[in-house]
């Protein structure tokens, strides 16, 4: 079977969601709309990112184990660094940047 | 900085085994205090959609929902039951002979400045679930890679799907659900594999496949994926593995393999699969940090031990769920209602223990079919990563190892830096040390002990406790 | 005496190692035993520390100031000693910035550095400004600050292996999980020992054994007044070095000097090269009782914030704990025991152990081989020196077979992890009882017949 074609879209949900709301952050500096309630990881990856971080010896890291044991899917949120971006649902007006700098 | 709060039964954990702990506490009369990480009940068995995004029909997502969802609701409603949302029990000061003092900060997770608050329980019922175990292999470490979990997670928790075309391999019963859920998220499952083979799931689950068994939920519940298998035209090998990740910034392409009965890739059998994500679960491993600061006693398979009433060998402190080994939901539950009567004082309801005797069977078989066999070695070459956080590869444990000598993980961590970065070896630990297993190693299970069981800002340390006159 | 002695080194530490390095490169049979895994105990619990910051004037200092020369000398030996891939010590002569920040402490502050001064420590006073430009990032609630340019650090654990492997190459034995049960005695000599492994003889055993050497001596049959004192440590996740230093509130000499059992707590801070910070550092008398609790934790960050304010928004990761030494005269125990010919002692470093281990060795090493050209210093250490008669009358307090691990990690089997297995126990049986230590294995020691008696040493009932 072929990949489905264009992204997983709320009309073809079958769980049929309500309309949600959005959540406005930024990200990198640049301004960024996802849905309300979604964490940052979620908001990273529905805008197509799989990697936001560097390991030790540099890397790609990004999402890994989803649930919060893992630590790999680091970023910095209001100034405040090592917040998992899986654990953590954004709120209007968060400042997401990346944890780059964290190698030994 | 207050004194801490007596608590007649205090559970930790808000997933299923918490949830009937808290449940059957409340039921036997006694004030229940419910400690959960996350912003809602339901662990990650039942990890759904936030309050924001309401849906009609999330039950398609779930087992149990329904159960589940007026659980949730009595116990959120019930006066008597707090249930603290966001409390993260960061540490525990074990005392001897009864529960120890559990230490939480509430608010965001990995936030700043959230909220100490101390709870001396007369009973504690730990339900800390466990988290997946994914063996390395080459190119586990690409982004697009994930543990089976996360696809979990983030489809019914977020309804993302963790790529378009992705493969699902490991072992063990989880890999269905994964699959059935990432259907339903928009994404196509190129196939199924357990690394297990014929014989190993035969042996393993019986003669008397448990459809057979009492667990008529379960077969249902089977049946349910393996109609979604055909329905998606999922291909489900066993005796099969990805046994390498490929691409630069991300995985492009896979190698499966199929595998001997203990899990060596049979040479001439890799085939290359196109795909844009994997994920990838060899089972669970119980989140034991707080019972073994707690002082529990452990088995040796790294489970708590507890008797008939869910009791460990430390008085007035109980296990329900997976911290007991790994059984699934309905163990999970039955343990859950047996702890939480045990915790009031009561006798466990006769429905409980029977239905702990059938799922611990359930339980026992599915440790068997789908355990780990050392072949998995054969396919991780020296560059491949073993531990994530600190980048450190099999060839250099190896090496390490071989130039110490050193028997002990406390010194072999401290020389590798295995297990030594943020997630504290939650990811590499069992890997690392069975990587590590050939030197003999004398404290076996010590990645598992974590002191500080999530980690917390220094400003939140210092603000925790009430420090006392006898220090200076 | 000549070399080819053979020596049996209790202990697989960096006293221990140290010691078995230096006498198997003079040519000595070295065996170094341990009942756990080498570098497990003391020598994996601390920071590294290789200071001079600390010692007031005396023959601690002394002793340090040869321990730093012989750092920079080891160094360049184990380059040839070390195999290739070895990972590398991660020594820094980073400094140590010593800072008050109430009147008081400054005054004894800047008093104790004059004292040092005085016996040739380079203790350089240093205003404000200067702290500053050393540490951007310091409080500015300071009162005096004292830079010592000399303080050192290096990773503990892998030092230790280094000279354990250092020792090997010059044809060291290193056997991990061997216990000594009781001594070998032949005419009031001490001719080797018992151990778990069998009877294993030596011309000279040396007791390195950390906070544990009493309970060893105990088996040899005398009394050691080393005793544990508990200290904790906290690491940070990895970040960008902030601190450049080792930086130490005042009150952290005045805590090591003490006697009191009660948690003293002063703030040690520094970066690694991992990129980790490590907070220490508390000091505690409670026997061998290894739990960690928040107190101790909380008392820990609170320091530090008194000196790097940036701190509080900083990730901890982990959190760690051991025993250090401790003997009441605070100097180590090192020499021959002269109530038991061929016992010999290396241990009681508090807390200094991992920067004094190599001058330690230098010492052994002489008194035993080359005992007229032994530094009088060595004096100053003896096991039966005037000083250690201060302490508690009586017998050594401590029992000798503590558990030194946590109760859940005692009822697990030593050997490699099985595989996990089928159904584990089940209704009706017994949850085991924590804390029950193992069947030690051995006979009682056989008592010696002591002539004369250390102070504080009662003769074991039923002697002789």
């Amino acid at each position: 079977m072929p990949p489905p074609d264009g992204p997983f879209r709320p009309a073809d949900d079958p769980i049929r969601p309500a309309p949600a709301g959005t959540v406005r952050i930024e990200v990198a500096g640049e301004p960024v709309q996802g849905v309300a309630g979604q964490t940052i990881a979620g908001i990273l990856l529905a805008g197509g990112r799989l990697a936001w971080r560097r390991s030790r010896t540099g890397r790609p890291r990004g999402v890994f184990c989803g649930i919060g044991v893992c630590f790999d899917c680091l970023v910095v949120v209001n100034g405040l660094r090592d917040v998992r971006a899986c654990q953590r649902r954004a709120a209007d007006g968060d400042r997401v940047e990346f944890q780059e700098d964290d190698r030994g | 900085m207050a004194e801490p709060h007596q608590v007649p039964v205090l559970v930790i954990g808000g997933g299923p085994a918490g949830m009937a702990a808290a449940r059957a506490a409340r039921r036997g009369g006694r004030r229940v205090v419910l400690v959960e990480a996350s912003d809602d009940l339901g662990g990650q068995y039942w990890r759904h959609l936030p309050a924001e995004r309401p849906a009609a029909r999330e039950d398609l997502l779930h087992h149990g929902w329904h159960w589940f969802r007026r659980m949730r609701d009595d116990l959120l409603r019930d006066p008597g039951c707090d249930v603290v949302l966001g409390g993260h029990v960061w540490s525990v000061d074990r005392r001897d002979g009864r529960p120890p003092l559990v230490h939480v900060l509430v608010g965001a997770p990995d936030g700043a400045g959230r909220l100490p608050r101390a709870y001396e329980p007369t009973a504690l019922v730990l339900a800390t679930g466990a988290h997946e175990r994914t063996l390395p292999f080459p190119g586990w470490d690409l982004p697009g890679v994930f543990t089976a979990g996360a696809a979990q997670a983030l489809a019914k928790g977020e309804r993302i799907a963790v790529g378009r075309r992705v493969l699902v391999a490991g072992s063990g019963p989880f890999l269905l659900p994964v699959a059935s859920s990432l259907v339903r998220t928009g994404a196509l499952v190129a196939g199924v594999l357990e690394a297990a083979g014929p014989g190993q799931l035969a042996r393993g689950w019986g003669s008397r496949p448990w459809r057979l068994l009492a667990a008529q939920a379960k077969a249902g519940e089977l049946a349910g994926y393996v109609r979604d298998l055909a329905a998606y035209r999922i291909p489900y090998r066993t005796a099969a593995a990805v046994v390498a990740a490929h691409g630069t910034d991300r995985v492009e392409a896979v190698t499966v393999a199929r595998l001997t009965p203990d899990w060596r890739p049979v040479p001439g059998s890799e085939r290359r699969i196109v795909v844009d994500a994997v994920c990838a679960g060899h089972g669970f491993v119980p989140r034991t940090e707080l019972a073994i600061a707690a002082g529990c006693a452990l088995r040796a398979d790294g489970s708590v031990r507890v008797d008939d009433g869910q009791r460990s060998s430390v008085p007035g402190v109980l296990i329900a769920g997976e911290l007991t080994g790994i059984g699934g939901v309905d163990l999970a539950v039955a343990e859950g209602l047996v702890a939480g009567s045990v915790a009031a004082g009561r006798t466990p309801p006769p429905a409980a223990v029977r239905g702990r005797a059938v799922f611990r069977e359930f339980a026992a078989r599915l440790a068997a079919a789908h355990a780990i066999r050392p072949g998995w070695q054969s396919w991780v070459d020296d560059r491949t990563v073993v531990c994530r956080c600190e980048d450190v590869t099999a060839g250099e444990l190896r090496s390490v190892a071989a130039l110490t000598g050193s028997r002990g993980l406390r010194s072999l961590k401290l020389t590798t830096r295995a297990a030594l970065g943020l997630c504290q070896g939650r990811t590499c630990g069992r890997s690392m040390e069975e990587i590590l297993g050939p030197a003999g190693l004398l404290d076996a299970g010590r990645t598992a002990h974590r002191p500080l069981a999530i980690p917390l800002r220094l400003g939140e340390l210092a603000a925790s406790t009430v420090v006392g006159e006898d220090v200076r | 005496m000549s070399a080819h002695l053979r020596v049996l080194v209790v202990g697989a530490g960096i006293v221990g190692a140290a010691v078995a390095r230096v006498l198997a490169r003079a040519g000595c049979d070295v065996v170094v035993v341990d009942r756990g895994a080498t570098a497990g105990g003391t020598s994996a619990s601390g920071e590294g520390n290789i200071l001079v910051s600390d010692k007031g004037p005396g023959p601690e200092l002394r002793l340090t100031r040869q321990t730093l020369a012989a750092w920079g000398r080891v160094r360049e030996e184990l380059r040839d000693e070390l195999p290739a891939g070895f990972p590398g010590l991660e020594f820094d002569r980073k400094g140590g910035l010593v800072v008050a920040t109430t009147p008081a402490g400054a005054d004894n502050l800047l008093t104790f550095a004059r004292t040092q001064r005085a016996a040739g420590v380079r203790a350089e006073t240093v205003d404000a400004v200067r702290a500053h430009e050393l540490e951007p990032d310091l409080t500015r609630d300071l009162t005096a600050a004292v830079f010592y340019p000399e303080d050192a650090q290096v990773q503990p654990v892998i030092a230790t292996e280094a000279l354990l492997a250092a020792a090997r190459r010059h044809g060291a034995r290193v056997r991990q999980r061997v216990e000594v049960t009781g001594p070998l005695l032949a005419g009031g000599r001490l001719t080797g020992v018992r151990s778990t492994a069998g009877d294993l003889p030596a011309d000279a055993v040396v007791v390195a054994a950390g906070p544990w050497s009493a309970g060893v001596a105990e088996r040899l049959g005398v009394t050691l007044p080393v005793r544990p004192r508990r200290g904790t440590v906290l690491v940070t996740s990895r970040m960008p070095a902030r601190v450049r230093h080792k930086v130490y509130d005042a009150d952290y000499v005045g805590s090591v000097g003490s006697g009191s059992a009660d948690l003293q707590v002063s703030s040690v801070v520094e970066s690694t090269a991992a990129g980790t910070v490590l907070i220490g550092s508390s000091r505690e008398r409670r026997g061998f009782d290894d739990r960690i609790e928040a107190r101790v934790l909380a008392a820990l960050a609170a320091k530090a914030l008194l000196l790097f304010p940036f701190l509080a928004d900083v990730q901890v990761m982990r959190a760690y704990g051991g025993f250090r030494p401790y003997v009441p005269d605070h100097l180590p125990i090192i020499g021959a025991d002269p109530r038991l010919p061929g016992l010999w002692h290396a241990t009681g470093h508090e807390g200094a152990g991992i920067g004094l281990s190599l001058a330690t060795a230098d010492l052994l090493h002489d008194l035993l081989l080359a005992p007229d050209s032994a530094d009088p210093l060595a004096a100053e250490f003896r096991p039966d020196r005037p000083g250690l008669a201060s302490g508690q009358p009586g017998r050594n307090e401590q029992p000798p077979d503590q558990p030194r691990t946590t109760p859940a990690s005692r009822d697990r089997p030593a050997p490699a992890r099985e595989r996990p297995g089928p159904a584990p126990e089940w209704p009706g049986t017994a949850p085991d009882r924590p804390g029950t230590a193992p069947e030690r294995p051995g006979t009682a020691p056989e008592r010696p017949g002591l002539e004369r008696e250390w102070p504080g040493h009662r003769p074991p009932e039923g002697a002789a």
